[in-house]
């Protein structure tokens, strides 16, 4: 019985397990929807320990969430959402073959990122010297350990979604840095395209966190 | 790579609608919260959030147009999620109804 | 014998020791975690000895009580989290799933070696915790003990099994992915051998719910570090963690059985010649069970502060989860009927499994009702039953899959009389360990007690002296097959005579499986067609286009 020889060098990027391209493609995306769904489940939790505690404890809620400022909890929204823009743009790029473009609308992504993070890093400062941080709460209200709960959850949510925000930025340098070496073209693009899928997913859950912490009850 | 003829003007029109309507449903969220619409204030709120999260997955994630397999994934996804959510709160709602203690 | 020499194997190509812990080569990673989990089943084996021998006496005479508590929650989170939630699937669903589809490789080869070392990752830390001091929460991690008032260090071992549920979910998301996007031409969804829909079924839960725990622990691990989620004193809700917490661990059970069903599911026509009786029902409990079994954790919950009205749902719901995995076990009884029937070790497994694992989901449905359940909840009754599914059951399968694929995946035949006598050995064993403890939890007595009244020495004694047995019987296993890898008979490509892809490549496989893409043209199973070809021709049937 003959050895197989090693396999010939692979046509452009395609790997040696896959029948071609289309197919390579199809995987990586339908993986990372699989992957998001996962993180549709994790965030999940955060969201079911939320949801349980706001109906027990409805007035706290309120009350706790009016410590939020709702013009910034806005701002921080309108840039995401544009971070969201400026990701599309980048995948766009992609597909069209121009790297530096791709370079930079990700390098936007990340200074749009970098400002949300400024921000939230501004408000929890401003949390912890109010006394609203769970681990150091000495915020005296009557319902102040309902409130604690609705700051755990506040700071378990926003943290989790942050910490998402900082590995995508840690991933979008590697990305940005290989576009600035050519490495996509409209033939293969697939870590731009997963990479915003990823970072819309970012996007999606503060779609969500935004509504839910910032603006009950204000009426 | 896709199986659609990709229109570059069409697609980057697309984006930029896509967040200005974002834009817009935000504005209406922030102002609808200053409203006392009652029970229906939480409907609103995530009725929008529900129509911004469409629009990001729809346009910006790709998903219009593509395989019905991703659907599946999403729509499978969701309905896991509202699995975890729903029979908690079956518990929570029906809790002290029988007047025995503890249950 | 000397042509295979020069055969090149998954196996032989490359020896050094970058070759192994660099591969991509789902069958190599196979191997890899074979080695971890076996390390971790011995210590969680080593843990339930020293319960058992604890047990042996009414008096807490052997450990101290924070020693037993340890003993006890370490036994379970190695079992559980470390040996059977990886067991079948990061062994042989790694190894076959491939090979049973006709593809190369994984869909993500490299993520399938990250999830191995962030599986060693996760159990390196749960191990240094337990070095460093353990854990006596208990497996289940139940607040507010674990996060306020335990004084062991809960957060390192929360942390060692937050990681590993990582490896899970990267191993589940490769096997949707492959299975969707990597079959063979010709293989439609309804020609899959039933391994691949048990692991589909299998996936699925560990994608959607491995998540939850990892919060759900995370969380947790917050509280301990002063954040109030679960803290009662705070209006925080101590059964809230329980419900996240079995929004997982139930489906859990799903992924340590699911797999175990779908061994049996081959080893059956297998061993009887015969086409699987129910071809599509199977298919369709595997994912039956995979969905239900998401809608059923509250039946952990019953003799908390859950409300009644959920607890009814959560029975019902728990009744009607039990039907697809009784449609299995008829579908495998009929398949037995007027089938050419053989008595191979694996078969012996098989058997085994059956009857195992018909008990314990009879005594699943026992829990499931309310009033029963309020006597014996937190008594031997609920240890013995889950024994009987994860270790009567899923071990049993494990075990059975290995005999069956130790050819393939080691190019060798084991000695079938010692195999014969292991299986034998863990059937006795396993009874003679866990049916007194159905009667002594009945009877009354609590489980995680490490002191108990002198009435129930009798049968703890018996349950150890089962134990013993079956710890031998265990053991034999490891001997003989490390024997068959310098004695054993090489086998060829088929050495049972069966059909199914993986048994048309080479024992070992080349580490590319297929020379060429293989096109599928015909169901599974199809024994009564193959009977006349039996013997020489046996397996090359189903494959029209692999070359030898």
């Amino acid at each position: 019985m003959s050895d197989v020889a090693i396999p010939a060098v692979p046509e452009s990027r395609l790997q040696s397990h896959f029948a071609n391209e289309q197919q390579q493609y199809e995987t990586a995306t339908f993986g990372m929807w699989v992957f998001l769904v996962t993180e549709i489940m994790f965030f999940g939790g955060l969201f079911t320990a939320y949801l349980f505690y706001r109906i027990q404890y409805a007035d706290a809620f309120v009350h706790a969430s009016h410590h939020l400022d709702i013009v910034l909890g806005t701002f921080n929204t309108v840039v995401l959402i544009g971070s969201s823009l400026t990701m599309a743009m980048a995948v766009h790029s992609a597909r069209m073959s121009r790297s530096k473009s791709i370079a930079f609308w990700i390098a936007a992504t990340m200074l749009l990122g970098s400002i949300f993070l400024g921000v939230k890093a501004y408000e929890y400062t401003h949390k912890w010297h109010e006394g609203l941080f769970p681990a150091n709460f000495f915020y005296s209200a009557p319902d102040a350990a309902q409130q604690r709960i609705y700051f755990s959850l506040y700071f378990a949510m926003t943290g989790l979604h942050a910490t998402h925000m900082v590995i995508g930025m840690g991933i979008m340098v590697i990305i940005a840095w290989q576009a600035l070496k050519g490495a996509y073209t409209s033939r293969w693009y697939t870590p731009v395209e997963i990479m915003g899928l990823y970072w819309h997913f970012v996007d999606l859950v503060w779609i969500f966190l935004f509504p839910l912490l910032y603006l009950i009850g204000r009426h | 790579m896709s199986s659609h003829p990709y229109d570059p003007s069409a697609t980057v029109r697309a984006y930029l609608m896509v967040f200005g309507a974002l834009m817009v449903f935000t504005a209406l969220t922030v102002a609808a919260a200053f409203v006392n619409m009652g029970p229906m204030n939480n409907v609103v709120a995530l009725g929008i959030a529900i129509a911004k999260a469409a629009m990001v997955m729809a346009i910006f994630m790709h998903v219009r147009g593509s395989s019905n397999l991703i659907y599946f994934c999403i729509f499978g996804g969701l309905f896991f999620l509202s699995l975890m959510f729903y029979f908690p709160l079956i518990d929570l709602f029906s809790r002290n109804i029988l007047g025995v203690a503890g249950k | 014998m000397e042509s295979n020499e020069r055969r090149v194997t998954y196996l032989n190509a490359g020896h050094t020791v970058k070759s192994w812990l660099l591969t991509v080569d789902h069958k190599r990673i196979c191997i890899l975690y074979m080695i971890s989990i076996t390390v971790m089943f011995v210590i969680g084996g080593l843990m339930a000895s020293a319960i058992r021998a604890e047990l042996l006496t009414p008096a807490g005479d052997l450990l101290s009580s924070d020693t037993y508590n340890k003993a006890f929650t370490l036994h379970g989170i190695v079992m559980v989290f470390f040996f059977l939630i990886p067991s079948i699937p990061a062994t042989m669903g790694n190894f076959l799933i491939p090979l049973m589809i006709g593809a190369k490789d994984v869909a993500f080869p490299k993520i399938n070696l990250l999830s191995w070392y962030v599986y060693l990752t996760g159990a390196t830390i749960a191990l240094v915790a337990t070095a460093t001091g353990g854990l006596d929460t208990g497996w289940t991690l139940y607040t507010p003990y674990s996060t306020a008032y335990a004084t062991t260090n809960v957060v390192l071992p929360a942390t060692g099994i937050f990681i590993t549920g990582f490896s899970s979910i990267l191993t589940g998301f490769n096997f949707i992915v492959t299975i969707h996007k990597m079959r063979a031409p010709g293989l439609t969804w309804f020609r899959l051998p039933l391994f691949i829909w048990a692991m589909y079924a299998t996936s699925l839960v560990m994608v959607l719910g491995t998540p939850v725990v990892a919060i759900t622990i995370l969380m947790a691990i917050l509280d301990r570090c002063g954040f109030g989620i679960f803290d009662p004193t705070a209006g925080g809700d101590p059964v809230l963690f329980q419900h996240l917490f079995w929004f997982y661990s139930h489906p859990a059970v799903y992924i340590m059985i699911l797999p175990a069903m779908g061994v049996i599911s081959e080893i059956i026509p297998a061993f009887t010649r015969k086409k699987i009786f129910g071809y599509g029902f199977i298919a369709a409990s595997s994912l039956a069970i995979a969905i239900i079994g998401f809608l059923v954790w509250g039946h952990h919950l019953f003799t908390t502060t859950q409300s009644m009205y959920a607890a009814v749902v959560f029975s019902v719901l728990t009744f009607a989860v039990a039907v697809p995995s009784a449609v299995k076990t008829f579908n495998w009884a009929a398949t037995l009927y007027k089938g050419s029937v053989s008595f191979e070790s694996p078969m012996i497994f098989a058997l085994g499994f059956m009857g195992l694992f018909l008990i314990g989901g009879l005594t699943g449905l026992f829990l499931a009702i309310l009033g029963l359940d309020m006597h014996v909840q937190d008594t031997y009754f609920v240890v013995a039953h889950f024994h009987y599914i994860m270790v009567g059951g899923a071990i049993m399968g494990y075990m059975g899959g290995l005999h069956y694929w130790w050819p393939k995946i080691s190019g060798r035949i084991y000695p079938e009389l010692p195999a014969k006598a292991a299986a034998l050995l863990i059937f006795v064993g396993f009874n003679g360990t866990f049916f007194p403890q159905f009667i002594a939890g009945y009877l009354g007595m609590p489980r995680r007690y490490h002191y108990y009244p002198p009435e129930y020495q009798v049968l703890n004694v018996l349950s150890t002296m089962g134990a013993g047995i079956l710890a031998v019987g265990y053991m034999l296993p490891f001997f003989y097959f490390m024997w068959s890898l310098r004695h054993g008979e090489e086998a060829g490509k088929n050495p049972w005579g069966v059909l199914g892809l993986e048994w048309t490549l080479d024992s070992p496989p080349h580490p590319h499986n297929f020379h060429e893409t293989p096109i599928i043209t015909s169901e599974p199973y199809d024994y009564p067609e193959m009977a006349r070809e039996f013997g020489e021709h046996a397996g090359h049937g189903t494959v029209e286009a692999a070359h030898v």
